[in-house]
């Protein structure tokens, strides 16, 4: 019986397709995994069938047992027995186990007043009933992600959910968790409850699902029944495309070396090291690509050797020959490093503002003499970049926030390269952006290192990293998982290196 | 270039034409509102107005808000009337004094707020205590008489119809207009107040420009009570209280947003004569006390909903 098909579903944000004519079939009591890269559409597709996209905003339909699903929200999903368990999990830290189970749909006495004991109660025998060994009294801030992952789940399953959604449930677990996670869901199997499974750990996936289908640049490359599957040919299915000429790079003549680092280690706010053993050169004239799943800390090396992220616990980094310990931002435009992120509307750009005031934003002292800026000084040079760069756009007047991704990503880049840097750091900068501004920024890159800069390159898209880098280190888990040269870059090789297998 | 945006002369074209429409309406309604009295104490609340909202504009530009104006209103005035009445200073020392202290105080919040990462709201509010309690420590909640030296501020120059109050006040508009749109601090205060990540990303100096916008917010407050107390001929330490409301309601009538990263000064200047003629009519009709303040607060609230709404569309 299917539980779950959905049909032709299309999903577009501002005229780049996230999902192109995606189908696929969850049968009732299946384990159905999905698996592709970074940004291949599977958490798009998960939005869709989870009401967060609401209905209308794509095309194509699905049904759920058999009728057409058209939610307007995730409350409409939750109704239809459809429930997400999300990476970041969204219970009460403040609450208790029985209080968040009842979130929202306390039992109560008189309709007024929360009927505490027999939402203990409650609690207590739906724990059991799901073999989840914890008292519902315990405040939630006491257990660890695990735990806390479990109780979203057994909050699911009293809702009378029978299609749970599992965004990376594991990403977050100790070996022996994921253990206790996985034989409650082969228990579900049994109830008829069905799972969409979505993880980067292929060796948990093969265990687990019964089928995978494999998700491409937002389209299905095929779906796989776990007979017929095994880890190689999974990657080649989710890697499996020719790297064509998209990617030209030019050849390399290095130079001096801009930036070194060496056994970095870097601590997050909360204490716990997020980077270790980290060291490499990166000379003028040199892309060197950085890659790794989600969460191995690409963003944050980059935000870190920047001064926006991290206290550094270990090991020296050297700028232009010269030693930097804790840089800020602004310290680090004036050495000559820039950094390009991964966010550009939240960190990027001021979005109300116009493309000039977003251009000159980080090169005020420069245009500026006695506090006030050079007006004509200021406009010449925006429009300089603005010209260069072929931001498409009515003017430097024009608001930043109404520009396309890939314009408003020129913006950014403006902005960093009107510093002079000899160094700069570009965090997925193609990233939701349409096929002629890719390509612009490729040719870019290439230009920046022809002038004799050095670009440090984050990129999920593996293509896009083996095409454009002369060398490339893979980041796990904090860690180096592996440093290719140009040539011996394979994306089998590189996906292995960050899977760790 | 970057504030001068097509939409920026319609909105002042809009406040103009409310501006005019509050003047007709009162016209219509109350035969004296044209008068000299009217006239007068319109004029006469306005100095002390523009120059705080000129301060509270940058302020909130760059995501910060001051409550304490009122209470430093009060404080300043009161130290004008100790070192005039009491020490037998004269006039300029005595504005170098309270322009110096308000600074101090303003400084304080600014620092307090920035440095310790306390919400701007919370250390004013907290500073609008401190302040009005150190203007009745100072006068020993006494009301300071100081006479003819102060009044000459607020008194029209003659062949002027305009007092010297008013001629600084209009001065100050000016500067903090280009303050804002011509300066690095003025892009600063919008980079922050808009988007602060962004904003450090990018290498601006995040701290000091908040700094800055507080303490010369209360610089110019002890301007502000100078003129108050030139209005009076005294310095009372309850002065100003409520002050703080009228400011804020100008600058936001003016189209300034709370959440920081948009507003002008020039905008604000219409919005302290929409705020100053609309108090001045509705005393000028006989509205008591509390119908003012009912209907002030109603008008704030619906120029925030008609501003988010042409926004919108």
């Amino acid at each position: 019986m299917t539980a779950l098909s959905a049909q032709r579903l299309t999903k577009r944000f501002a005229g780049v397709s996230a999902l192109r004519e995606v189908s696929f079939e969850l049968m009732a009591g299946e384990i159905h995994a999905l698996c592709g890269e970074n940004g291949a559409g599977k958490s798009t597709l998960i939005k869709l069938l989870s009401g967060a996209h609401p209905h209308g905003s794509y095309e194509g339909r699905f049904l759920v047992d058999g009728r057409e699903a058209r939610f307007r929200s995730i409350r409409d999903a939750n109704a239809a027995g459809i429930a997400v368990i999300y990476q970041e999990l969204s219970c009460i830290d403040e609450m208790t186990v029985a209080e968040n189970l009842f979130l929202g749909r306390e039992p109560t006495r008189l309709g007024v007043f929360v009927d505490r004991l027999a939402a203990s109660r409650q609690a207590a025998a739906a724990l059991a009933r799901f073999g989840v060994e914890l008292d519902p009294s315990t405040p939630m801030r006491a257990l660890g992600v695990g735990q806390k992952q479990l109780v979203e789940i057994v909050k699911a399953l009293m809702r009378d959910s029978r299609i749970l959604i599992l965004d990376e449930p594991t990403a977050a677990l100790a070996s022996h968790e994921v253990e206790v996670l996985l034989g409650i869901l082969a228990e579900l199997r049994t109830r008829g409850v069905s799972c969409i499974y979505i993880s980067h750990r292929l060796e948990e996936v093969l265990r687990i699902a019964d089928r995978i289908t494999v998700l491409r640049d937002g389209a299905t490359v095929c779906t796989l029944t776990r007979t017929q599957a095994d880890e190689t040919s999974v990657v080649r299915h989710m890697v499996g495309r020719d790297l064509g000429d998209l990617y030209i790079r030019a050849g390399r003549m290095p130079g001096e070396v801009l930036l070194s680092v060496e056994d970095l280690a870097v601590a997050a706010d909360d204490g716990a090291e997020r980077l270790s053993g980290i060291s490499f050169e990166l000379r003028a004239g040199e892309v060197l690509g950085i890659g790794g799943l989600m969460g191995a800390g690409r963003t944050e090396l980059l935000s870190h050797l920047y001064g926006a992220w991290g206290r550094r616990v270990r090991g020296r980094v050297a700028l232009c020959g010269r030693a930097v310990a804790a840089p800020t931002p602004r310290e680090s435009l004036r050495r000559g490093l820039a950094l390009v992120t991964e966010d550009r509307r939240r960190l990027g750009l001021v979005l109300n503002e116009s493309v000039g005031f977003n251009l000159s934003l980080s090169s005020l002292a420069a245009l500026s003499h006695a506090g006030i800026v050079n007006s004509s000084e200021e406009s010449a040079c925006n429009q300089r970049w603005f010209d260069s760069l072929q931001v498409r756009a009515t003017g430097l007047g024009a608001r930043v926030g109404r520009l396309s991704g890939g314009n408003q990503q020129k913006v950014v880049l403006g902005k960093a390269l009107m510093t002079r840097p000899r160094v700069v750091m570009l965090d997925e900068p193609t990233r939701g952006i349409d096929v002629g501004a890719r390509l612009e920024i490729y040719g870019l890159v290439n230009r920046l290192t022809a002038e004799g800069c050095a670009v440090l390159l984050v990129s999920s898209e593996l293509p896009e990293l083996i095409g454009l880098s002369d060398r490339i280190l893979m980041l796990r888990n904090g860690r180096i998982g592996g440093v290719f040269e140009r040539g011996a870059a394979t994306a089998e090789a590189l996906l292995h290196a960050a899977l760790g297998s | 270039m970057s504030r001068l945006r097509s939409g920026s002369a319609a909105d002042l074209l809009v406040l103009l034409a409310v501006w005019g429409g509050l003047i007709l309406l009162f016209g219509e309604l109350s035969s004296g509102f044209f008068g000299a009295a009217t006239l007068g104490s319109v004029a006469n609340r306005i100095p002390a107005l523009l120059l705080a909202a000129t301060g509270m504009t940058l302020l909130m530009v760059s995501g910060g808000i001051d409550l304490s104006v009122g209470s430093v209103v009060g404080f300043c005035g009161a130290a004008v009337g100790v070192v005039m009445a009491d020490w037998g200073w004269g006039l300029a020392a005595a504005i170098a004094a309270s322009v110096l202290l308000g600074t101090l105080l303003g400084g304080v919040n600014g620092v307090v707020a920035v440095k310790l990462r306390l919400p701007s709201f919370i250390v004013t509010l907290g500073m609008l205590e401190v302040a009005r309690g150190l203007a009745f420590l100072a006068t020993h909640s006494q009301t300071k008489y100081i006479g003819a030296a102060v009044e000459g501020v607020g008194t029209p120059i003659a062949g002027l119809v305009v007092s010297p109050a008013f001629l600084c006040a209009l001065m100050v508009v000016a500067a903090g207009q280009m303050l804002l749109s011509y300066t690095v601090l003025g892009r600063q205060l919008v980079a922050v107040g808009a988007n602060i990540e962004a904003a450090t990303i990018s290498g601006i100096p995040v701290d000091r420009p908040r700094i800055w916008a507080h303490a010369l917010l209360g610089g110019l407050t002890g301007l502000a009570a100078v003129f108050n107390c030139s209005r009076l001929g005294s310095a009372d330490p309850n002065a100003g209280v409520g002050f703080e409301l009228s400011v804020i309601a100008a600058v936001v009538v003016g189209g300034t947003s709370l959440l920081g990263g948009r507003g002008s000064v020039a905008k604000s200047f219409l919005g302290v004569l929409i705020v100053a003629t609309l108090e001045a009519g509705l005393v000028q009709m006989g509205a008591s006390e509390p119908i003012k303040r009912v209907i002030t607060g109603i008008v704030i609230v619906v120029a925030v909903l008609a501003d988010s709404w042409r926004r919108k569309t």
